[in-house]
């Protein structure tokens, strides 16, 4: 018997939950706004919604925030003072609740990436203080394919603690990692011990609908094929699919001050942007979408895996979804495998 | 006792007649309030709402826009555009919830010193009267993490 | 539908148009643009309640300009924009054909005139609950209505959708992007998010229709377009003009009137 296998009730999960925010940490998890869900910092337990397929956004944004404060400066009394923000500041222990296993992979994808060469001092803060815990997939819409790009429904990987719904509002808890025990251990009345649970009994069963490595074979020879032009017709050339997505990682340095103070701030960028590649000669080597189109799927299942072994999607599919023309990715990367030509 | 606060006011104001106007006020010797910071433009068209906005942002408490009268630009026709211009943007901001009585427009010719000095005085009361900008300020750092 | 089809097939093979741009079935029961170059193809477009995007904004793409004459199925706010984006010399007489349907019948309107006639005879029904939403916003007060505007555009982030799905947006270098001077932050803090919004809706007042592409591509449920509304009603209401109405109706932002009406500047 595994002694890191528990059971946990929902109710006592709720309790759980607000036994950590009301400890200091910061609680997110998924909660409705505007008719849809997203990952937001938690007042009230009651609020946590748990009934879908999955957020809008992702919670990519705990390691990689939108908008984060690199250095400052400020003139006082005549001498300019410089801050290193990940020299002074504390970052919060912080738990994302609600992350399905796709996003845990993601979110380990993306701390690996940025700690390669030069380790990325920020992200890496928030993930060493960052728990995660998620909840395996029971449902499933005809956007996700986690099951095509190597994770799956009740994929362990990248949680501190994943917990699989199972009869009587009850939820089978895998206590994975060290973060993971120790907040178990801190607060163990709610939790039962568990005797051995078939979980692939309740998670969402997914079919392959193509192999990544078949993609990333087919797309090493794709380069000039002329599918990329009819491919990306429809796209224009928005941010939102890198935005929602929670591997893309691109990034823009903006320096916002005057002459009395200042920030670099590290923000979001998007290879789907028209001006993204321009360079200050005027020259912009991706000067259609057709280029950013490709770009978009070469990086996450051609260079991504042959430069970093490292997969670039672990298929939500939020990308799908939220597209406002509807470019679904999924449908592009099937097609490619079965070579037939996109619209 | 309480120190008084002491608005930042920013005034973009047109070459040929405000600025002119402001200089007369002071050949004149008619005192008025110092908290104005005068920046000076060919034309109230060339003035951009942006600059509205980033004066805020950057910690005014109030703005002056001033200009020739209409059918007195220097360029003929600058000012109108201007004046169509902070009709809307006037309205927009109201309608996102930004304090409009902060942005004080006038018309002021070279001839008009003495009304420079009023305009002044009665906005830096007004904004006084009004308390620190807080809009902008309280939305610096939100959303920054 | 059947009319449509028949009219796209005849359109592609007399050589008149080289591409349709239309709506097509797409994921999750949505319907998306289609671009049908070929006959055969025809009969992926399709028509019903669900064709609400505005597919004006693809007749300036220049890879769909490329191709060469387009058609488009045309929604009443989609030939509202285009009589807009012909007034301001986007588009020019006979540079498209406009497919309007009503009723399984299909209307070919290519030239200015019954471009005009067509906006007229058919004036876009926006939906109540706009009015009603604008009027919910401007009841509150100063205070509420600057928190209500906070919480939403607090959601931004500067994927700029609303842009990109606007057929009116077609600034090659919108002032977003220009850093010299920097106007709008890039960054996609609070501050930043006012100054997009604040100046989307100044670039477009007067010139947005209403079509709520806008709101429709938000990723984050901001109610976006009703900035952008509100813009262009204080110009119908002040200047009144109303855009997407004649094709060479001067434009309202960059012309006056000696007798413009203000009562604010002293």
């Amino acid at each position: 018997m595994n002694d890191q296998s528990k059971i946990i009730t929902h109710d006592n999960l709720l309790k759980f939950l607000d036994a950590l925010r009301t400890s200091g940490k910061d609680l997110y998890a998924p909660q409705r706004k505007a008719q849809k869900t997203f990952f937001l910092p938690v007042d009230n337990v009651q609020s946590i919604v748990f009934d879908y397929v999955q957020t809008t956004e992702s919670p990519k944004a705990l390691l990689f925030p939108k908008v984060e404060r690199l250095i400052s400066y400020e003139y006082v009394d005549g001498q300019v003072q410089v801050m290193d923000h990940a020299e002074s500041r504390k970052v919060n222990e912080c738990i994302l609740f609600g992350s399905r296993p796709c996003d845990a992979v993601a979110l380990k994808t993306l701390a690996d990436f940025f700690s390669r060469d030069v380790p990325d001092v920020f992200m890496q803060q928030r993930h060493d203080a960052l728990t995660i815990i998620s909840i395996s997939c029971t449902k499933k819409d005809e956007n996700c394919f986690c099951t095509s790009v190597g994770t799956s429904p009740g994929d362990t990987t990248g949680s501190d603690i994943l917990l699989t719904p199972v009869e009587e509002s009850r939820y089978y808890a895998e206590v994975l990692t060290e973060k993971g025990r120790a907040l178990v251990d801190a607060l163990p009345e709610y939790f039962e011990i568990s005797g051995p649970v078939e979980k692939e009994k309740y998670v969402a069963k997914l079919e392959n609908v193509f192999s990544s490595e078949e993609i990333t074979r087919r797309l090493s020879k794709a380069f000039d094929d002329p599918m990329w032009n009819d491919a990306s017709l429809r796209c224009l050339g928005c941010g939102t699919c890198a935005y929602v997505c929670p591997v893309c990682s691109c990034f823009d340095i903006q320096d916002e001050g005057n002459n009395k103070r200042g920030d670099r701030l590290r923000c979001w960028d998007s290879c789907g942007f028209a001006l993204f590649t321009l360079h200050t000669s005027g020259h912009n080597p991706r000067p259609t979408q057709s280029e950013r189109w490709r770009q978009r799927l070469m990086h996450k299942f051609s260079y991504m895996p042959e430069k970093y072994d490292l997969l670039g999607c672990v298929g939500c599919g939020r990308c799908s979804r939220a597209c406002p023309v509807d470019m679904n990715m999924k449908e592009q990367l099937e097609e490619i495998v079965a070579e037939i030509k996109a619209i | 006792m309480n120190d008084i606060f002491e608005p930042t006011v920013v005034a973009f104001v047109c070459n040929w007649c405000t600025y002119a106007g402001a200089d007369l006020t002071g050949t004149s010797r008619i005192k008025y309030a110092p908290n104005v910071r005068i920046v000076r433009f060919p034309c109230t068209g060339r003035i951009d709402y942006n600059l509205v906005l980033k004066a805020f942002e950057q910690g005014a408490d109030g703005v002056i826009v001033s200009g020739c009268h209409p059918n007195d630009c220097h360029y003929t026709s600058g000012n109108f555009h201007a004046r169509r211009r902070w009709i809307v943007f006037k309205q927009l901001m109201e309608y996102m919830g930004i304090d409009m009585r902060r942005v004080k427009f006038s018309w002021v010719s070279a001839a008009e010193g003495a009304k420079w000095a009023d305009v002044v005085n009665t906005t830096v009361q007004e904004i006084r009267s009004l308390g620190p900008s807080a809009e902008f300020s309280e939305m610096k750092g939100e959303g920054i993490a | 539908m059947q009319a449509l089809h028949i009219k796209a097939k005849e359109l592609l093979e007399s050589g008149r148009v080289r591409v349709i741009i239309g709506y097509g079935e797409g994921s999750s029961g949505r319907v998306r643009p289609v671009f049908i170059r070929n006959v055969s193809e025809a009969e992926k477009l399709v028509w019903d309640n669900r064709c609400k995007q505005n597919l004006a904004v693809y007749l300036l793409k220049p890879e769909i300009k490329k191709i060469g004459m387009p058609a488009i199925v045309a929604t009443p706010a989609a030939v509202m924009s285009i009589v807009q984006l012909i007034s301001e010399n986007q588009l020019k007489n006979g540079d498209l054909v406009a497919l309007a349907i009503e009723d399984d019948s299909v209307t070919e309107i290519s030239d200015d005139v019954s471009l005009e006639t067509y906006v007229q005879s058919h004036p876009v029904i926006f939906p109540p609950s706009v009015k009603e939403e604008i009027r919910t916003i401007a009841e509150k007060s100063l205070q509420d209505r600057l928190k209500y505007w906070q919480d939403e555009l607090s959601r931004c982030i500067k994927c700029y959708a609303c842009r990109v799905a606007c057929p009116l947006c077609y600034c090659e270098r919108c002032i977003t992007d220009v850093n010299q001077p920097q106007w709008v932050c890039v960054a996609s803090h609070l501050q930043g998010n006012f100054e997009w919004h604040m100046n989307r809706a100044m670039h477009l007042a007067g010139r947005c229709i209403e079509c709520g592409s806008c709101t429709l591509a938000c990723p984050v449920g901001i109610p976006i377009g009703l900035i952008t509304i509100e813009a262009s009603r204080v110009v119908e209401k002040e200047f009144g003009q109303k855009p997407g109405l004649r094709c060479n109706a001067p434009s309202a932002m960059s012309t006056f009137k000696v007798e413009d009406v203000e009562t604010f500047i002293k």
